[in-house]
């Protein structure tokens, strides 16, 4: 029996796992943005030495990973399981990295939900007794996500208002089932929500919808409402999904307003940083959390967040075909203490 | 969110997205594209009189003026210029044959990693790609109307 399941779609973990060590490696333009000094690497080269924009996301995964471990003064040897994903076709930066790292690897993809997504199953994991010691990873590199996702980057094109900026940047976390917290105590997985939006240009809009579903499932299924939450913070839904989200979740019976922001939003100085909606990407919320939540949550001043990191499951193809964007939403609430 | 409330808002959702997205400004994008467009003009003007001073016959400068534009184009796109000043022009920078010129550029730089076979070489044409296909076939069409017109006409 799913003894640790309440409601429909949320998980209360019994012995919630400790966030021990995060680590971040972000690009330059992110290094620039408000939540720079939150970063513990700031890459002034957005090749990482290496000689494509796919081996430098890679290598950040790898070295956001070492690091987050080396804080904690472990070894990889010790990590029993790494979750981890990006944006690339058969998600390269990760496996590529796990080759090297040798931890037992499971690869997702989630697009951009994949940090929470992680957080999900490594919690999941801990609390069932399967591990002491699990790594939840993610990348995501501008360079990489254009070509593969768009146009060559000299190409002479002019972007749309609603678009967002790929975050350059790799966050991991060290999980463990023991330690001194920030603990995850609940799991919220989301739903495959498509509300017909198209245009790939605007996947703040087609995301909202599924941040929404995801975030009033939350309350519903634990009984909490905006007050319980110091912050309530979506991924990478930038500006034009995050007044969307707002306005869904307030047709759905709550006021949000107060309390929330999205990733997207909070990376960039959007009057000055030339990224139109926000930023997106895995690396968004990644780093996000991994830089500025956790430390925020250390330090005392978060006592409870809810993490919502937002995916849009398209590919180019599904674009060309004329399918609509399905998004999904995943979330994790996280407590300085239990 | 419970399935009446989620068809409901399915349904209000297209009118809350057209009422949230942001438009873009086309009185500011039509001006950055007609002056930095027409410079582009300018500077196609100056190589064809130039040309034309030193000689070269009316119905040949075109080849000069459209070589040098071509050029032109690459370069700065290899310099990393172009796509920059094409942010703010938009049209401007896309329509004239320096745009063309970028549209073939850009993705062999990018696509140079895959090897010279399989990157460069079946990547260069991936956005200008239907633009010949198309301007080729549509020309074609043109000839062959031009051809009974004329037989015609006669």
């Amino acid at each position: 029996m799913a003894v640790k399941k309440i409601g429909t779609q949320t998980i209360k973990l019994k012995n919630p796992p400790s966030i021990l060590e995060t680590a971040t490696i972000t690009g330059s333009k992110e290094g620039e943005g408000p939540l720079g000094q939150y970063f513990d690497v700031i890459l002034s080269d957005d090749l990482y030495g290496e000689e494509s924009w796919e081996k430098a996301e890679s290598k950040m995964t790898r070295e956001a990973v070492k690091l987050a471990i080396n804080k904690a003064n472990l070894h990889p040897d010790n990590i029993d399981y790494m979750f981890s994903g990006d944006l690339l076709n058969q998600i390269i930066s990760s496996s590529f990295a796990a080759r090297e790292l040798q931890i037992p690897f499971f690869g997702l993809y989630g697009a951009c939900s994949t940090m929470t997504e992680s957080l999900s199953l490594s919690s999941m994991i801990i609390d069932g007794g399967y591990a002491d010691y699990v790594i939840a990873a993610t990348s995501s590199h501008f360079a990489s996500a254009e070509r593969q996702y768009r146009f060559p980057l000299e190409y002479g094109g002019q972007r749309p208002p609603t678009s967002q900026w790929t975050v350059t940047g790799a966050g991991a976390a060290l999980l463990s089932s023991s330690g001194n917290g920030p603990y995850i105590t609940y799991v919220t997985t989301g739903r495959v929500m498509d509300f017909g939006v198209k245009d790939a240009n605007n996947m703040g809009a087609a995301m909202a919808p599924a941040a929404a579903d995801t975030i009033l499932r939350h309350f519903k299924d634990t009984g909490f409402n905006p007050n319980d939450y110091d912050i309530i913070i979506t991924g990478d839904l930038g500006k034009v999904g995050k007044e969307l989200a707002v306005e869904l979740v307030k047709k759905g019976g709550y006021d949000i307003s107060n309390i929330y922001t999205d990733c997207g939003v909070e990376i960039f100085d959007l009057s000055e940083q030339d990224v139109h909606s926000g930023a997106s990407g895995c690396g968004c919320s990644a780093v996000v959390f991994c830089g500025y939540l956790y430390k925020q949550l250390k330090a005392g001043r978060f006592k409870r967040i809810l993490l919502i990191s937002t995916g849009a499951l398209l590919s180019p193809t599904s674009s060309q075909q004329g399918e609509s964007i399905p998004g999904i939403a995943h979330a994790v609430a996280i407590e300085r203490s239990v | 969110m419970e399935k009446k409330l989620e068809k409901q808002l399915s349904e209000e959702f297209k009118n809350m997205v057209d009422k949230n997205n942001p438009q873009s400004s086309i009185i500011k994008d039509c001006i950055f594209a007609f002056v930095i467009g027409g410079l582009i003009c300018d500077v196609g003007q100056f190589f064809m009189n130039m040309f034309l001073s030193l000689g070269v016959p009316q119905e040949n400068v075109g080849y000069y003026v459209a070589t040098v534009m071509v050029f032109l184009g690459a370069f700065l796109t290899g310099l990393g210029i172009y796509d920059n000043v094409a942010k703010y022009a938009g049209a401007g920078t896309i329509v004239p044959i320096t745009g063309f010129a970028n549209s073939i550029v850009s993705p062999a730089m990018e696509f140079k990693r895959e090897g010279y076979i399989l990157g460069v070489g079946a990547r260069m044409f991936i956005i200008a790609g239907p633009v010949l296909v198309y301007g080729i076939s549509s020309s074609v069409i043109v000839g062959i109307i031009y051809y009974f017109i004329k037989y015609f006409a006669k």
